[in-house]
């Protein structure tokens, strides 16, 4: 195969929940995307709109109904969500989903620096390792470093989602996805969190898909926007016309594009 | 009365290494696995079959650790494979292997339908006799030295084994399942191998009990799982504060010890050994809803408080 610039490419892809029920829900709809390597893409999107869905399709959480998932090159549709974990560091909406509670920080971490190896029965965790999570730690200005014997369930949400966000980049992931990982906090910390994520973005180049409810966040970060409407990609916006964006101009384009009002219920009030 | 009391102690390392199995499923994967109730009547089952047949104890009961094993991983491919919730997926291991543990039986026999094994004329052959003849000091303290053998011998391989990668693994699958398959660790895999190990301690629980009481039966696991339940509770409020995960498992061992002396006092005392399961199980009951009594006193007591100001 060509070198391409290509990181992941999503091909018609589609999912529909509960099939053949009176519950039945198309979540994407033939939903085509190519990202490239180094794009730093925001996704927003209307309730039900299959933002989520996307994510646990890129992940493997569930396996699509049609379609392919190529990851720099790999087909990796029909890949089992564990053996996809290598190559994405995942960020939740739930400061609970990406951490162990019952477990020690530097334990969590451990389990993180070992995403991309099998598991043996080597000690989970060495004298080196240690160094090296105390520096990462150090990074989130948190003051965890001096901490790492304390359980995480014994952290705030916030403390808990810059942990997530180390142990998803610990090892450098193909890509980053967050999911809304800055919705379960107050607006102080959800900044906070947020201006960390993107420090770590750049200074690693990570090629990231960023979920939010927030479209001034989506606005201003990262270098592409998409819209999401009834499980298929709306809008597509990057590069200088990206900058120029404000928050009335995407939301007469998402009028125009989908011939209805944005109905977000966290969106209109934020 | 002593020798009650030495006897509840022999018997009580034995529960123990039970408890510490019912440990792992229960606490560590957070999985209520009921096919400990036909694990260790498998494990008894195959070593006092073994016995029969001439095999070596140390042998025999290490077979039966492999048998329980075997068990524990049936549950986790019901539960992971084929998806059967986890409390349906123990029930039908465990009602699957009172016809095998029967199977087991019946070779020592040669009979169909054994349903019970006296090790009465194997007496000398047992692993707590064979150490009675290599130092001569009585089978009670054979017993006891034996049980605190194993004791702390599996408190020492568990604390390794917790420690490794992936015992870290299983740990983490316990507290959080989606942040496992996240960071890239098999579920499957991690829950699988946390039952085996589960099972195989009761199993060689089993072992061990048929060879210190001289009997089996295929009955004899009804109820084994509420008693490892109430090890682990008295366990974990005697050593409430313990963080370090040995001194968590000596908790446990001390748990099983103090619930087979206060069996002991019970039954001297005379209370009908019959009754002994219903006292088990009032015991756990209580010892598990003590949270939410806790919670409804406090939310009584400020509301009285609050009515008082008012």
């Amino acid at each position: 195969m060509a070198e391409t610039n290509e990181m992941l490419t999503l091909n018609q892809i589609c999912k529909t929940f509960n099939p053949g029920t009176i519950n039945e829900k198309i979540a994407l709809n033939h939903l085509t995307l190519h990202i490239e390597k180094g794009d730093f893409i925001t996704v927003i999107g209307g309730n039900g709109a299959g933002k989520s869905t996307l994510m646990n399709a890129i992940t493997g959480v569930f396996q699509i109904d049609s379609g392919s998932i190529i990851l720099d090159g790999e087909d990796i549709t029909s890949l089992s969500e564990y053996k996809r974990a290598k190559f994405f560091g995942r960020v939740f909406q739930d400061p609970m989903t990406g951490t162990a509670p019952n477990m020690e920080i530097e334990e969590n971490l451990a389990l993180a620096y070992r995403r991309t190896k099998s598991h043996g029965l080597r000690w989970r965790i060495s004298e080196k390792e240690r160094i090296l999570y105390k520096e990462a730690l150090a990074r989130l200005d948190l003051g965890l470093e001096n901490r790492m014997h304390a359980m995480v369930g014994l952290l705030s949400g916030g403390q808990r989602q810059a942990l997530t966000l180390l142990m998803a980049t610990l090892e450098r992931p193909k890509m980053l996805l967050l999911d809304e990982h800055t919705a379960a906090l107050d607006p102080k910390t959800a900044d906070k969190v947020l201006h960390l994520t993107d420090e770590i973005v750049r200074e690693d180049q990570l090629t990231t898909l960023m979920v939010t409810h927030n479209m001034k966040n989506a606005i201003e970060y990262g270098n592409r926007l998409i819209m999401m409407h009834e499980g298929n990609v709306i809008l597509d916006i990057r590069g200088e016309e990206k900058k120029k964006l404000t928050v009335e101009k995407l939301l007469a384009q998402f009028t125009h594009a989908s011939g209805s009002e944005f109905a977000n219920d966290r969106t209109l009030l934020s | 009365m002593f020798d009650m009391l030495l006897s509840g102690i022999c018997q009580g390392f034995i529960w123990a290494v039970l408890s510490l199995g019912v440990y792992i499923s229960y606490r560590m994967l957070d999985f209520a696995d009921l096919s400990c109730e036909g694990a260790i009547t498998t494990g008894a089952s195959i070593a006092a079959m073994l016995i029969w047949r001439g095999c070596n104890p140390y042998l025999a009961s290490l077979l039966a650790f492999i048998g329980g094993c075997i068990a524990g991983s049936i549950t986790g491919l019901l539960h992971t494979k084929l998806k059967i919730p986890p409390i349906l997926a123990g029930i039908l291991t465990m009602i699957s292997l009172y016809s095998i543990n029967i199977h087991i039986m019946n070779i020592a026999t040669g009979k169909q339908g054994t349903s019970n094994l006296s090790l009465l004329n194997y007496k000398e052959k047992t692993i707590y006799a064979t150490l009675d003849q290599i130092f001569h000091f009585g089978k009670t303290n054979a017993s006891l030295l034996l049980g605190l053998i194993i004791v702390a011998a599996l408190i020492a391989v568990l604390y390794w084994f917790f420690g490794t990668e992936i015992g870290s693994a299983i740990r983490a699958t316990g507290t959080n399942e989606k942040m496992c398959r996240a960071q890239g660790i098999n579920t499957d895999v991690t829950k699988i191998i946390g039952l085996a190990a589960s099972n195989g301690l009761i199993a060689l629980s089993g072992a061990l009990l048929c060879q210190y009481q001289s009997y089996t039966d295929v009955g004899m696991g009804v109820g084994s799982i509420v008693i490892g339940l109430a090890s682990i509770i008295i366990g974990e409020t005697l050593f409430a504060r313990a963080k370090n995960f040995a001194v968590k498992l000596t908790g446990i061992v001390v748990g099983a010890v103090v619930y087979r002396m206060v069996v002991a006092f019970v039954i001297y005392s005379g209370m009908p050994s019959t009754d002994l399961k219903l006292m088990t199980a009032v015991v756990v009951a209580v010892a598990l809803s003590l949270p939410i009594i806790k919670n409804k006193l406090v939310l009584s007591a400020k509301k009285k408080n609050t009515k008082k100001e008012g």
